[in-house]
């Protein structure tokens, strides 16, 4: 049995990630107060002062701290991706997550001692494509999209030298991961260059006697009854009228939730489970760290006899976006 | 311990809005502008300088009414539509604050709600995310150093 995965979470600030650590993450990530990462909301991430203190706590504790460099530059703000990567080398960040080829490539011509891990924007699904961003950038670690069967997670890894991180909970989307192009089509902003689905300055929420209704840049994205649950803002995930009946038309909200898979995906080597949700606050990081790290420490002691505890399972749903929780696209026993 | 689910007797909600706003905001106020710059930074909430925020504590009947002028946060009079509001009832606010609940979600649960601009509101909610509650150790203006 191999080792017991690593436990990669989230941070959107400094408490959120001395709050990771302090509840047992192995690693954090984090994203800088800009376009250059997928969560670039009002308020949230790091400027150099919290950067440096955070990186400074997780080592004094032991931990790493990884960069989500997860969006795509274009010609006229290439800069600002490039000064993103010398930050994180100059921060002694542990590694940086990229997407772009182009960007990988400066990495590594200008940092050749950073560790590079290819984010799951970057869409590789197949050992080939991940070998080939191993052997042209060195790229040490790869995140699968969330497409992918537990058997085919397995394939993956069989067939390569890169270590394998894979989602473990957390908010799920189309995962069209890096080319989703929904929320761009109603806004005009790409999540995948801008760094938000849905931005901020585009969601309207307002009560009106019909129930809560929610729009982005005007689209009616969803309207709720008064006990109904709410989801984010995001068109995937709308309600829609089509041919005179009106549902969940592309996506039901659900969270996905592998605790149970936990064995077999040490089994079949995965390297790191993550946990989704930079944009959450510090108290959803201190649940879900907490439970998932008394999983895998279970794991750890006791590979055999590894059971799901209720409570485990009743505080991840606690803290879900959407009525369900799913395996996702891991238990698929059709091919 | 964790704080018990609760919620203010509905007296309270029905004669709430029948009694002055004004001292319950100037004690919102007042806290957050000893909070200001020193655990909540100036700079970050320089969006929010002339809006008209709104804070509806549900079961308290309260609407308090406030904006963030040159010098810290004041009560704000003006009874027109806020650029942003939120509303929690006195427990969830609380749990917010001792960061026991995630804002997101109370939010799926329909239990906090935010209308208006929703990139003051992220805005709002991140930056408190991100407050840094042992920099409160530090003295207090006006106090003598320890």
């Amino acid at each position: 049995m191999p080792a017991a995965p690593e436990l990669v979470c989230p941070a959107g600030s400094l408490p959120a990630l001395k709050t990771a650590i302090d509840h047992g993450a192995d690693c954090v990530y984090l994203g800088f107060k800009d376009a250059t990462n997928a969560r670039n909301f009002s308020g949230l991430n790091f400027d150099e002062k919290s950067l440096h203190e955070g990186v400074a706590y997780a080592h004094r504790h032991g931990r790493k701290v990884l960069l989500a460099l997860n969006t795509y530059p274009q010609t006229d703000n290439w800069p600002s991706w490039t000064r993103a990567v010398d930050r994180a080398a100059e921060a002694g960040m542990d590694a940086i997550i990229l997407a772009d080829p182009g960007l990988m490539a400066y990495a590594r011509r200008t940092h050749p001692t950073l560790r590079l891990h290819l984010s799951v924007q970057g869409s590789a699904t197949t050992h080939e494509a991940i070998n080939f961003y191993h052997e042209h950038f060195g790229i040490s670690r790869a995140v699968l999209p969330r497409v992918l069967s537990l058997a085919q997670v397995a394939q993956v890894i069989a067939q390569t030298p890169v270590e394998i991180e894979v989602f473990g909970f957390g908010g799920l989307c189309v995962m069209v991961e890096g080319r989703c192009a929904l929320s761009a089509y109603a806004t005009g902003e790409s999540p995948n260059c801008q760094g938000a689905c849905s931005p901020g300055k585009h969601v309207r929420w307002e009560q009106t006697p019909k129930g809560m209704e929610t729009r982005l840049n005007g689209v009616l994205i969803d309207r709720f009854e008064a006990h109904e649950r709410a989801g984010y803002p995001t068109l995937c995930k709308g309600r829609f009228e089509v041919n005179g009946a009106s549902y969940y038309a592309i996506e039901e909200p659900t969270s996905l939730n592998t605790l149970e898979l936990l064995p077999e995906l040490a089994r079949v080597g995965v390297k790191a489970i993550k946990i989704e949700g930079r944009q959450r606050s510090p108290a959803y990081v201190a649940q879900v760290t907490q439970v998932w790290r008394a999983a895998l420490d279970q794991l750890a002691r006791n590979p055999e006899g590894f059971r799901v505890d209720a409570r485990w399972m009743s505080e991840l749903n606690k803290v879900s976006e959407g009525q369900s929780h799913t395996l996702g696209a891991y238990h698929r026993p059709w091919k | 311990m964790p704080l018990p689910a609760f919620t203010l007797p509905p007296l309270f909600a029905r004669i709430g809005p029948h009694l002055p706003q004004l001292p319950p905001t100037l004690a919102l106020v007042g806290g957050l502008n000893l909070a200001l710059d020193r655990i909540l930074p100036r700079d970050h909430l320089d969006a929010l300088t002339g809006k008209k925020l709104m804070l509806r504590v549900l079961d308290a009947g309260m609407s308090l009414r406030f904006t963030l002028g040159e010098r810290g946060f004041r009560p704000l009079l003006d009874t027109g539509r806020p650029d942003l509001c939120i509303s929690a009832t006195t427990r969830d606010y609380l749990a917010l604050a001792l960061r026991e609940e995630d804002p997101d979600t109370l939010f799926f649960n329909r239990r906090l709600v935010m209308e208006g601009d929703t990139d003051l509101g992220l805005l709002v909610k991140n930056t408190l995310d991100a407050v840094d509650w042992s920099a409160l150790r530090l003295p207090l203006p006006g106090l003598a150093p320890r």
